[in-house]
């Protein structure tokens, strides 16, 4: 059981929720009868929801800053129409369409970014003045009607990749992805054992990395079989290989750039951040302008699936992408929570509408069960943080590692009761930090008190 | 106090969390009508036993007894507790700034008359609980008018309020200036002619001494001693040894300082304050430091040594009105804390849990993030270099941590101070600022601080120490400034200083 950890690294969170995730996928395809696991369900499933999984990426470095952002679905609706009409009545090519709709996210993204980061209005408060304003401009723009896209568009949001090679009874690009990504797994085993080698670590054994890599090539093999099996002419989907790219560079930003250890400074403790040199402000205005980029991306990918763009696109979509971020494991307070965690989440949702939706559940049923695994994912989180347990599968971990608890690591944890306060001291700052305030962006505590 | 009467004794407390016994039995007496200190370490399970005592941790989490008044009792939560006149004052003040005094007072515990709050009786009352006291407030003033030391007499007037029994102070003067922790004292000693029992946690050993009938020192949750005034008077080192276990030859390391020239110069500064525009908070200040020195800045609260030190650094505090920084004899402007930086300026906060850290990232991310730039490699962090530069800090300060990969928040005062400390050592600046340094921290991490300060400062840098505490500035300081009001009354060496003479400077208006 130890060796789960070993296998799958650090965020134990982030895997219970994951196999939540192949629990429910198997469930419904037991349920279902076999119709969950089928290549042509499981590209309705990336087409269906590749634009609410744009929006969690974004949404999910809006809430590690400590905003939120309910104007994606507006944003979105105005981009489409707007991408809709210029390529319709300019007689512009698709791409300089979409060019100009990203352009237009990036214009939106600043005026609310600036909102934010430079007047100081919360997030909540700009993007909800978003959400009408924009909702309205999509209906003025597009005087409330449907304006259909051309081929590349819908290609972009709804297609496949060429078919090509030899017949390998799969669909070729879909394998090529398989192969890619399987060659990326056993390299990265490669990179960690040189890695471990150079920093003097303990590299894992082999029975771990030996696991490890069958078990990943095993669920890529098995992904790749079913999205090279569908019927002739299909294939992984597009907005899924968009996805995908967008997945490994905003996982790499978070994680590995400084902007991304910014953002998460800023969501940690804003005034620590300030006194390390970090610009808050220019961290919110990145997270804010960058969330209507992807909800322009969104807009798209949505306008290109649907084959029009509409008076009511986007509806509801910002609480689609918060429910996924948060179902993923940020925190309401901000500082926590990771792009493939909200990934993971938004699959969650996804995955429970397309097996009820099978099951023949109605859609009144569906909507009570999300609201439900909503209310006890988070409230699953919020026990175990007070429990100080990280999950039931690190609660697992963590009881079979106590019986071989240094004496070293028993002093720190004896330290814990008497650092128990930091919570409250962390929220003095928080609410010291007076949002509406932006120039005193570093709280000075007790001393100016005179 | 001569009486014989025991108010409360905790039996042979044994509390266990997950893997690890916080207290392992704990007997604790005091007796009616005495000012009881409790000493340790920070980790050695002081908070936990007062946690037990108000009932925080409820009957049947604990093992052992707590009896009050020859009664065991069986508090299953604060409430209580209350109930049965044991009232907490924690350290961090539980009031809410927007709320006034009579609310902050009767908070949750409304003077309420048929089913409405009776604002005019809670007002009287008020002011009768302020009077013991001895604030002189309007009972319609918002808490965040107050002063610090104001705030923490409104919360003893709140435990006055619930007709408390016996009053529990954790680290009371921790964030006082000199004078407000006399008063302070003061009032506990006047509750004690009264009757009232009191139970004090405190780092402070001259405060102890001053006050305390009784001592029991706990360490590794186990009561190591409980040392009674009737013995003869406490003495200091005796508490220090009880309480790291071991005699501390002097509390600040031996140290020949090895002192340069003057290399960072600030002239005229004047700062506005950021809320109330014309009032300025430091006034034309002047001062120097040279390589190898530790300068101390000394002043009451509210004097402005830590806005002076922060408008410095990339004026993170205030609106700059006017003057001039230079180093190395050239004159450097700092309008950011990332140009402050660049500059070679480092500022360790006088808060750690606020100001110094994220509490929720782990130790490694925390070392680099003040310096982020130094491990970026082709735009991305490299994580072998920041394991490398963490892993470097843990052994060379003796962070106390299984891994680096641990989160702060899991670590004790002393030890994330340290992590503190490596995040500004990460940056290589020439002159710290270090902000109430030691603030928090028990006696053998204090010493280890102390060390490292001195060794910063011989590695040729400089160091400022802004300190509450005098004989911290006076153990490790080779020149000090006082600060009264915003202005630099007095510079003082190491030698012509005492805390007379400090005290003096630091309390000198002019007008």
């Amino acid at each position: 059981m130890k060796s789960l950890k070993a296998l799958f690294g650090g965020d134990v969170r982030q895997f219970t929720m994951l196999f939540a995730l192949i629990a429910l996928l198997l469930f419904f395809q037991v349920a279902t009868g076999g119709k969950v696991l089928t290549p042509s369900n499981m590209m309705n499933l990336i087409n269906g929801n590749s634009y609410v999984l744009i929006l969690a990426i974004g949404m999910v470095m809006v809430i590690v800053v400590g905003h939120i952002d309910l104007s994606v679905g507006s944003v979105a609706a105005v981009v489409g129409i707007i991408v809709a009409l210029t390529i319709r009545d300019w007689g512009i090519p698709w791409w300089l369409g979409i060019l100009i709709g990203i352009a237009v996210g990036l214009v939106i993204g600043l005026w609310q970014g600036w909102w934010v980061a430079y007047v100081g209005v919360p997030g909540f408060i700009a993007t909800l003045a978003g959400m009408m304003f924009f909702r309205g401009l999509n209906q003025y723009i597009g005087k409330s009607n449907s304006v259909p896209v051309p081929e590349q568009i819908q290609w972009l949001g709804g297609g496949y990749l060429p078919e090509w090679g030899p017949n390998t009874g799969l669909n070729n690009s879909t394998l090529l992805l398989g192969i890619i990504a399987i060659a990326y797994v056993i390299w990265r085993e490669f990179q960690l054992r040189h890695r471990a080698q150079r920093i003097g670590d303990q590299p894992n054994s082999a029975l771990v990395v030996g696991m490890r890599v069958t078990v990943l090539v095993a669920v890529i093999v098995y992904v790749t079989y079913l999205y090279g099996t569908g019927r002739p002419g299909t294939s992984f989907p597009v907005p899924g290989v968009l996805l995908v790219l967008l997945i490994i560079g905003y996982h790499i930003l978070t994680q590995r750039m400084a902007l991304g250890r910014h953002i998460y400074a800023v969501g940690g403790n804003k005034a620590a951040a300030a006194l390390s040199g970090v610009s808050t402000r220019r961290t919110y205005f990145f997270a804010m302008a960058n969330m209507s980029v992807l909800a322009a991306l969104a807009g798209i990918v949505f306008i290109g699936r649907s084959t029009s763009s509409g008076p009511f696109d986007g509806t509801n979509w910002e609480l689609d992408a918060i429910a996924a971020v948060f179902i993923g494991g940020a925190a309401v307070s901000g500082g926590i929570g990771t792009v493939t965690g909200s990934i993971i989440g938004g699959l969650v949702m996804a995955t429970l509408n397309n097996g009820l939706q099978l099951m023949g559940v109605g859609s009144d049923a569906t909507q009570m069960i999300k609201g439900l695994v909503l209310l006890l994912a988070v409230a699953f989180d919020v026990y175990s943080k007070q429990q100080g347990k990280p999950s039931i599968t690190g609660a697992l971990i963590a009881a079979l590692q106590r019986t071989k608890t240094s004496p070293e690591e028993l002093a720190i944890v004896a330290a814990n009761p008497e650092i128990e306060g930091q919570e409250a001291g962390l929220q003095t700052a928080s609410s010291a930090g007076d949002t509406t305030h932006p120039k005193k962006d570093v709280p000075n505590g007790r001393n100016t008190t005179e | 106090m001569t009486t014989t009467h025991v108010k409360l004794e905790m039996r042979n407390i044994t509390m266990e969390f997950p893997g690890v016994k916080a207290l392992d039995d704990v007997t604790l007496t005091v007796r009616a009508g005495e000012i009881h200190a409790i000493c340790g370490e920070n980790g050695a399970g002081k908070s936990t036993l007062m946690k037990v005592l108000s009932g925080v941790y409820p009957h049947g989490t604990y093992q052992g007894d707590v009896v009050l008044d020859g009664e065991v009792v069986e508090f299953k939560d604060l409430k209580s507790s209350e109930h049965a006149g044991v009232v907490i004052i924690h350290q961090e003040l539980a009031l809410i700034p927007e709320l006034s005094v009579t609310e902050n007072i009767f908070l949750g515990n409304e003077v309420v008359s048929k089913g409405l709050i009776d604002w005019d009786e809670a007002r009287v009352r008020t002011l009768d609980l302020l009077a013991r006291v001895g604030l002189e407030v309007d009972p319609a003033t918002p808490i965040k008018r107050l002063g610090v030391g104001q705030q923490q007499l409104v919360e003893i007037a709140k435990a006055l309020s619930k007709d408390v029994k016996l009053l529990i102070l954790d680290e009371p003067t921790s964030a006082l200036n000199e004078e407000d922790s006399e008063n302070l004292l003061e009032l506990l000693r006047g509750f004690r002619a009264k009757g009232l029992t009191s139970i004090m946690i405190s780092h402070k050993l001259n405060e102890i001494a001053a006050v305390a009938d009784a001592v029991t020192i706990i360490r590794d949750g186990k009561t190591v001693e409980r040392i009674d005034v009737t013995d003869g008077p406490l003495d200091e080192d005796r508490i220090i040894r009880g309480m790291v276990g071991r005699s501390l030859e002097s509390r600040f390391p031996t140290h020949e300082p090895n002192i340069g020239e003057v290399f960072f110069e600030v002239n005229d500064w004047v700062v506005e304050d950021p809320a109330l525009p014309g009032r300025l908070i430091c006034k034309n200040a002047s001062f120097n430091v040279r390589r190898g020195e530790i300068v101390g800045f000394a002043g009451l609260m509210g004097a402005g040594r830590t806005e002076l030190v922060r408008s410095i650094f990339g004026r993170s505090y205030g609106v700059y009105r006017s003057g001039s920084v230079r180093m190395n004899g050239e004159e450097i402007h700092l309008p950011t804390v990332e140009s402050a930086i660049e500059h070679g300026l480092a500022y360790v906060p006088e808060d750690r849990k606020t100001l110094g850290l994220n509490l929720l990232d782990t130790i490694r991310r925390t070392v680099v993030s003040a310096r982020l730039g130094k491990i970026v490699r082709n735009k991305l962090v490299d994580d072998d270099a920041e394991f490398t530069a963490a892993e470097g800090y843990r052994k060379s300060l003796r962070i106390k941590t299984p891994s680096v990969n641990e989160g702060v928040v899991k670590l004790s005062g002393g030890n994330q101070q340290k992590v503190v400390l490596a995040k500004w050592m990460f940056t290589e600046p020439e002159l710290l600022i270090l902000d109430e340094p030691t603030r928090g921290i028990d006696v053998g991490a204090k010493y280890e601080i102390y060390a490292l300060i001195q060794q910063l400062a011989d590695s040729g840098r400089g160091v400022i120490v802004v300190s509450s505490e005098l004989p911290e500035l006076l153990g490790l300081a080779d020149r000090i400034y006082t600060v009264c009001e915003g202005r630099i009354t007095g510079e003082l060496t190491k030698d012509q200083a005492d805390q007379e003479s400090l005290m003096r400077l630091m309390t000198t208006t002019s007008h």
